[in-house]
């Protein structure tokens, strides 16, 4: 493996408190010094004018592998990854069958191993096929490797089935990850229950069924004393909760994903089922406290709920639609776009989203520069500007609403353990 | 004339231009209906597909009816009958019906905005006949023609429209048409099914009809239904008569000119008492006979916008069917 030396580069480590221009030195696929490095016979990665961050993780994300394989695979889902700028994903487990038990994750260890371009951690089931009832075989599933359980697509909706699971989970330090949806209270919901759905007539989704099971959650965190994740936070009622909760020092954690800040419910007046997400797209208000919430910390994570549909799923009734987009190569540019280039936080805070805390929470061996780590970074441009072209997407799926978006900022180079798997420099 | 539209989708986004000529050509097409012979020729080789993949016996017969009247060739899908049941899409039953070179497709559908999905893929003319609780535009359209031409105008008209305002594409379709032409409009019923956000739509809402009954000039009174759904928003039809039924009592407060409309079917002594729904300030039955003539203009002006006609220089053609034309 060749030794890479990035050049003139603003290097940010949160991990480090490092925000200086210096050169990073890749020799055996490790962060290195210069006097490992054979520098006249090393590849030279001009970063003048650009941010070498660690590489950037992403903890929400569906590869669909196995099972539905004509949305994405492992191999074309690590390739969007690449491009997006992530060098580390966590896979969801609602597969087809889904990720339950060890044989599973020990098949997607494989497959990874085999295709994948990038880090790629799995999760397992909190309750076997993900139905809510009996608790995941969690000691084998941690011996196989997932990094934290969770029923995503799905919530467990039985209070003392997750009690009980997340005390067993807390004896392997497994993290929870929790899809927060009250059923009953969703109902039938498609869309955000408000202004747009009273209008258009769809099925509203309340955001209280939303708070109901963050709330749950922060009680649950707190009694257990166990870490519980909240994905993709959509609504105010989530974030007042989730800042009360974690100023008493509960170990309760909040993500956002771009498209609950980039776009209200007024997008699916037109019913493109692009919009179609779950948890909906929200009110003015409710992305007004998203902001606030991801100003003061309350939502530490930033990721991309990557959830590929083929065209002819997603081309039916709004009704009848699956659930999702696609985020990996849209959700740097978006988040850079919207938080960094509008000062609601700063660059290297938005990298501490995407690297230290995640890293945190899920206890990765990533997300930092420093010595002896491995090599895995990302090289960002914070002010390409760039047009979002479906296209040209590596997934297999064209499900977004971004296309033909101008967004201000993107990954141009990434490096997962000192070798260049993605290189988009001007 | 103002109707530059091949598609009727929705009331939402017609302009008072293009809702007040749909109301003038119906006055014409009414006219029609009335004669010895009440055909006229002006979709004579048009062919009309009604696809109704949600039950529906009067706004199909009524579609019907208006493009036979309009010398079209009319063919009928319903669910049981349709490939949807088969596993087919939408658009793909919608694009073989295009095949065979369909000029209409009158969609009935459960999922809100289907008529845009198929509007947004084919190259037939879509007219919505009821998207799920989305929009009815010509049950709305119909209602304001009755109005207007009960009472000669719409515009500051006290309008109420009581019942379950949720799931309703009537109501939803009303609301827009008569706020655009100036009417106020007052939601009536449970608060579970009028919630606040209908508002923004530009309307009052009251949870106390007793309170209202005698400002109204027009009570527009919708189906209650207590099935599997409605379960949750209000316990038992018995309660829902006792509260919001338009009973006799009631109706005997209402302003002595106020005209009741129902878009049916009626549960009578349910949401309506039978001397009223029969009464002599019921106009439920020219509602249909209106229903007819709206949906011969409908047709006629989007059939006009699809040949792309000039506005402007097409008043209604109206004139009678010759001797020898085949019918």
């Amino acid at each position: 493996m060749k030794d890479i030396i990035l050049r003139g580069g603003r290097v940010i480590d949160p991990a480090t408190h490092t925000d200086e221009v210096r050169d990073i030195f890749i020799h055996g696929g490790r962060i290195s010094s210069v006097e490992e490095v054979k520098v006249d016979a090393a590849q030279v990665i001009e970063a003048k004018g650009l941010v070498v961050a660690p590489g950037l993780i992403d903890i929400h994300v569906h590869l669909r592998e196995p099972g539905q394989t004509s949305k994405e695979t492992i191999e074309t889902g690590s390739k969007a990854a690449a491009r997006g700028g992530f060098t580390s994903i966590v896979c969801m487990p609602n597969t087809s069958p889904p990720i339950d038990n060890a044989g599973a994750v020990e098949f997607i260890k494989a497959r990874v191993r085999d295709e994948a371009v990038v880090n790629i951690y799995p999760t397992g089931g909190i309750t076997v096929g993900l139905e809510g009832e009996e608790m995941t075989q969690m000691g084998s599933l941690k011996r196989a490797g997932v990094v934290a359980l969770t029923d995503d697509g799905r919530c467990v909706q039985n209070n003392e089935v997750m009690r009980r699971a997340i005390e067993y989970a807390k004896m392997f330090e497994l993290p929870i990850m929790d899809h927060c949806q009250d059923y009953d209270l969703a109902g039938t919901g498609v869309v955000n229950e408000g202004v747009w759905s009273m209008k258009l007539g769809l099925s509203g989704w309340p955001a209280i069924a939303e708070e109901m099971i963050v709330a749950r959650n922060c009680l649950l965190a707190e009694k257990i004393g166990w870490k519980i994740h909240c994905q993709h936070v959509s609504t105010a009622g989530s974030v007042r909760l989730l800042r009360e909760a974690r100023k008493r020092g509960i170990p309760i954690f909040g993500e956002v994903c771009p498209h609950h800040i980039a776009l209200t419910d007024a997008a699916i007046q037109d019913f493109d089922t692009n919009t179609k997400i779950n948890p909906p797209l929200r009110s003015e208000k409710d992305v007004a406290a998203l902001l606030e919430g991801i100003a003061d910390g309350t939502l530490s994570i930033l990721a991309s709920d990557h959830a590929p549909h083929c065209d002819y799923e997603k081309e039916v009734e709004f009704d009848d639609a699956p659930f999702g987009i696609i985020g990996l190569e849209t959700e740097l540019g978006l988040f850079l776009t919207l938080l960094v280039h509008k000062k609601i936080i700063t660059l290297p805070d938005l990298i501490s989203r995407y690297t230290t805390n995640p890293a945190q929470l899920l206890a990765l061996p990533k997300g930092t520069l420093s010595a002896k780590a491995e090599a895995d970074i990302t090289i960002i441009d914070p002010d390409r500007e760039w047009t979002v072209n479906k296209e040209e997407s590596a997934s297999k799926s064209r499900n977004t609403p971004f296309h033909g978006w101008k967004l201000k900022g993107k990954a141009v180079v990434t490096i997962v353990g000192g070798k260049v798997v993605f290189d988009d420099r001007a | 004339m103002q109707w530059l539209r091949k598609h009727l989708l929705t009331i939402r986004e017609l302009s008072v231009d293009e809702i007040t000529a749909a109301l003038d050509t119906a006055a014409s097409f009414k006219e029609v209906s009335s004669r010895q012979i009440k055909k006229v020729p002006a979709l004579r080789g048009k062919t009309v597909v009604n696809l109704f993949l949600e039950p529906s016996t009067r706004t199909r017969v009524s579609f019907e009816l208006a493009a036979k009247r309009l010398s079209a060739d009319v063919i009928n899908i319903s669910a049981p009958a349709s490939s949807i049941t088969k596993g087919e899409t939408l658009k793909d039953t919608a694009k073989n019906i295009e095949a065979l070179n369909a000029d209409f497709i009158i969609l009935r559908h459960s999922a809100p905005g289907s008529p845009k999905f198929l509007a947004d893929r084919l190259n037939a003319s879509i007219i919505n006949a009821g998207d799920g609780s989305h929009e009815h535009p010509t049950q709305a359209l119909l209602d304001v023609f009755t109005i207007r031409e009960k009472l000669g105008r719409i515009d500051g008209l006290n309008v109420m429209i009581l019942g379950d305002i949720l799931f309703s594409r009537v109501a939803r379709s009303n609301i827009w048409a008569l706020t655009k032409l100036g009417a106020n409009v007052t939601l009536v019923g449970p608060s579970t099914l009028v919630p606040r956000e209908f508002e923004e739509m530009g309307v009052r809402i009251s949870y106390k009809l007793d309170e209202e009954l005698e400002k109204a000039d027009v009570i527009n009174l919708l189906r209650i239904q207590h099935e599997r759904q409605r379960k949750a928003f209000f316990p038992s039809i018995g309660e829902y008569t006792s509260v919001f039924g338009l009973t006799l009592k009631r109706f005997q407060r209402t302003k002595p000119g106020v005209l009741i409309m129902h878009p049916g079917p009626i549960n009578r002594g349910v949401e309506i008492a039978n001397e009223v729904a029969d009464g002599a300030r019921s106009v439920v039955l020219e509602q249909v006979t209106n229903g007819l003539a709206m949906r011969m203009a409908v047709l006629y002006l989007t059939n006009n916008a699809q040949v792309g006609t000039r506005p402007g220089a097409t008043p209604p053609e109206v004139l009678p069917m010759k001797e020898d034309e085949p019918s």
